[in-house]
């Protein structure tokens, strides 16, 4: 029965993964690229330890952006705002890092919770106009992504917050070494792991443990499913939906961390500030369940950094992002049609038995 | 009812003007109501207003379309795409084929198979992005005056319109600085100088969605199926197809901004929508879902974006300053009326401390107005979302047959 359970879940992304290989291929014959050549050389760079390496730093920021992303939807939330959570909160935990000389464990401690704790306070704007104001979430977060890039290019363009990190780029002052968590290079000997992919482990494994063996998690997960039954049996939904929405923002706020204290030091204003999107496509893709949503974002980030290599085929690598894209289309649809079919087979079953019924009767 | 409607739209036109007035003579900056200004918003307000106009359409049909700023890329490309080969016009052509295909996409996805509508929009989004990029890098990088990031430039024009007649007095009428009269002279003759007839065929599509969809039956039909579904169809509305006529529509508008905004800027460029699908969704909110609020939310976006961009002395924003803090001393003074006091002193005193940081400050940084327009459609949606009413079943997944 688990077992078969596991197989249907197992169907959607099947399908979505084949069906977007096979749109993909279609569109690199039309482009008169050889398909063979293409995905071999696709598989033969992403496997090398460089770019394993790279696919793995990529999949952290990915796992963190899916997981606050996913929080949300355990509560029917759409937490659109990963991105203004997470570039708000890494440039607050440069400023706070870069001015910290302390051990690095004090430091890196400080720094996390400066950015847990400004992601989730911007994530909290958009949970107190949702309970108080009855403002959608998915609006109220898409205008607080555009607020926070406008404060953030302020900030860093007129106050002293900003300096001149390198030529013509402003950025916040470089965080000390003893800040950082650059990780090791045990794959590759050139290029380092992040060290924020041990603590994102740590997170996931917070996470679920949060949400299933927690009474916290059970009224989440009940208003999610049901809000008026969990009200019915004691849950305060707008409570519930503040926490979320808070914790969602909290981790939001790591999102930017391993690529800050990993690799530049510095918030300026070339730092990635789309991190957010990706994270609701990998959140669907992992179904919400952290062991899922790491497998989406390994893969995710496996054709974000071997799609690099397709230039020197001439390819552009954007066909990574169509891929994502109709990964995203195709498994949610066939999410749907394995469940109608399922609703289906179930009905059959009743019918049946029920015929039965009445005929031993 | 039409005679109500008209005496209140030239009620909040008047007021409009009233505030606009008062705030230029006490900042005495002409260029919050010149010609040049109020024709510049409204190149500006046009493909916002058009991605507002395209939400309405999906969402009175009940299909929340966050897709459109997808569908909007799919027309800045098709625009730069067919417009450099063949010229403006079929460049418009093309970016409204464009847009309806992802609009198809939506509604295959969300009606078809009934998938959240927001997460088809996600996709779409990223779809959108991912495939222009894709083709641009094709297409376009060895054509003559292309790149990896954008079009050759568009052939061709679509024909602007200046009426000399009208413009040249009105203008210099503006110049004067009389209360009131200047600056309605200014804002009409920024309806005749330079007016694109894109800008028209958009006015024209706002007057005919607010006649289709209230006052004829496909209109009441339509919107039925954002309303009530299930009880449309049992009074024998296709709910289906209607929603697909009405998401495909959707896209349709949606590539139509899209198409504008190359043909404003005369190409097509890698991230040339910067999100203005999204401001489109919240001028439709902030309009609650009509078309009349929708093209004053879209102008708002139009007029600080305009004045942020030809702000040469660093006056502008602080006149915007002094401009909203105007409006918020209204709608305080108008709600203590109505007695919402809590709102109303809020409003009184966020509007103190805007006065008090106008007369302080020297100059404000652009960065202020350039947040200005998500922050007041924050404050609306704060203060007004109890009288907005979406669609009844906006954004629920509907089965012919199949209960909720």
């Amino acid at each position: 029965m688990n077992l078969r359970r596991i197989g249907t879940s197992l169907i959607a992304p099947a399908i979505g993964l084949a069906v977007s290989i096979g749109a993909t291929a279609l569109i690199l014959i039309a482009i008169g690229a050889n398909v063979i050549t293409i995905f071999s050389s696709m598989w033969t760079y992403g496997t090398s330890p460089r770019a394993m390496t790279l696919m793995l730093n990529l999949a952290t920021v990915y796992f963190l952006s899916a997981l606050a992303v996913s929080i949300g939807f355990k509560m029917n939330l759409f937490n659109i705002g990963v991105n203004g959570q997470y570039i708000l909160g890494s440039l607050a935990a440069a400023v706070v890092a870069s001015n910290l000389q302390l051990p690095k464990v004090i430091s890196i401690t400080l720094t996390i919770l400066t950015a847990m704790f400004v992601g989730a306070a911007w994530a909290g704007i958009a949970a107190w106009l949702k309970v108080a104001r009855g403002v959608s979430e998915v609006i109220s977060t898409i205008m607080l992504n555009f607020i926070a890039i406008g404060i953030i290019s302020y900030l860093i363009v007129r106050t002293s917050i900003g300096t001149e990190t390198s030529v013509n780029i402003r950025g916040t002052k470089l965080i000390p070494e003893s800040g950082m968590l650059r990780g090791s290079a045990f794959i590759d000997p050139g290029t380092k792991v992040y060290g924020f992919f041990i603590i994102s482990i740590f997170v996931g494994i917070a996470y679920w443990f949060l949400l299933n063996r927690t009474r916290f998690g059970f009224d989440l997960r009940a208003t999610g499913k049901s809000a008026t039954a969990a009200r019915t049996s004691g849950v305060q939904s707008t409570r519930m939906i503040v926490t979320a929405m808070l914790l969602s923002g909290a981790i939001a706020g790591l999102v930017g961390l391993p690529y800050l204290l990993g690799q530049t030091g510095s918030y300026n204003l070339q730092f990635p500030t789309e991190w957010g999107f990706i994270g609701i496509a990998i959140a669907l893709l992992g179904r919400n369940n952290p062991l899922g949503i790491a497998v989406g974002a390994i893969f995710v980030a496996f054709l974000d950094v071997s799609s690099g290599q397709l230039v020197l085929e001439g390819v552009p690598r954007e066909i990574s992002t169509i891929m994502q894209g109709l990964i995203v289309i195709v498994v949610v649809i066939s999410y749907e049609v394995v469940r109608r079919n399922q609703v289906k087979s179930e009905q059959r079953n009743v019918a049946k038995a029920l015929a039965k019924q009445e005929v031993s009767a | 009812m039409t005679y109500l409607k008209s005496r209140r739209f030239i009620g909040a036109a008047f007021t409009a003007i009233t505030m606009l007035s008062i705030t230029r003579t006490i900042t005495s900056n002409g260029d919050l109501t010149s010609t040049v200004t109020i024709a510049q918003a409204l190149v500006f307000a046009s493909p916002i207003a058009l991605a507002g106009l395209a939400g309405i359409w999906a969402e009175r049909a009940g299909v929340i379309n966050i897709g459109l700023e997808g569908m909007m890329i799919l027309g800045t490309f098709g625009a730069g795409w067919a417009g450099w080969q063949w010229g403006a016009w079929a460049g418009v052509l093309a970016g409204i084929v464009f847009g309806a295909i992802g609009g198809l996409l939506l509604a295959v996805a969300t009606v078809t198979f009934g998938v959240d509508q927001i997460i088809a929009g996600t996709a779409i989004n990223l779809l959108a992005l991912g495939t222009t990029k894709f083709l641009a890098i094709l297409l376009f990088t060895n054509a003559p005056g292309g790149g990896q990031a954008q079009s050759p430039p568009i052939k061709g024009e679509i024909p602007v319109f200046t009426v000399d007649s009208i413009v040249t007095p009105l203008s210099a009428l503006h110049e004067e600085g009389i209360f009131f009269v200047s600056d309605l002279a200014g804002l009409v003759a920024g309806l005749f100088y330079n007016m694109s007839l894109l800008t028209i065929i958009t006015v024209l599509l706002f007057v005919m969605t607010g006649y289709v969809l209230w006052k004829t039956a496909i209109g009441l039909r339509l919107r039925s199926a954002g309303e009530n579904p299930w009880a449309a169809d049992s009074l024998g509305v296709k709910v289906v197809q209607y929603k697909y006529a009405a998401v495909v529509f959707s896209g349709m508008l949606a590539g139509l901004g899209g198409a504008y905004l190359s043909i404003a800027s005369t190409i097509y460029r890698n991230g040339n929508t910067a999100g203005r699908g999204y401001i489109g969704l919240a001028t439709m909110i902030f309009g609650d879902w009509r078309p009349g609020g929708t093209a004053a939310g879209a102008m708002m976006f139009g007029y600080i974006d305009t004045l942020r961009l030809i702000d040469s002395g660093n006056q502008n924003v602080k006149g915007l300053i002094l401009l909203g803090a105007i409006i918020l001393l209204a709608i305080g003074a108008w709600m203590l009326r109505s007695a919402k006091r809590n709102a109303a002193i809020g409003f009184l005193l966020l509007a103190s401390v805007m006065v008090g940081a106008y007369f302080s400050a020297t100059s404000f940084p652009p960065e202020v107005a350039q947040v200005a327009p998500y922050i007041t459609t924050l404050l609306v949606l704060a203060t007004a979302s109890q009288n907005l009413r979406p669609p009844a079943a906006d954004g629920v997944p509907y089965r012919k047959g199949e209960d909720h």
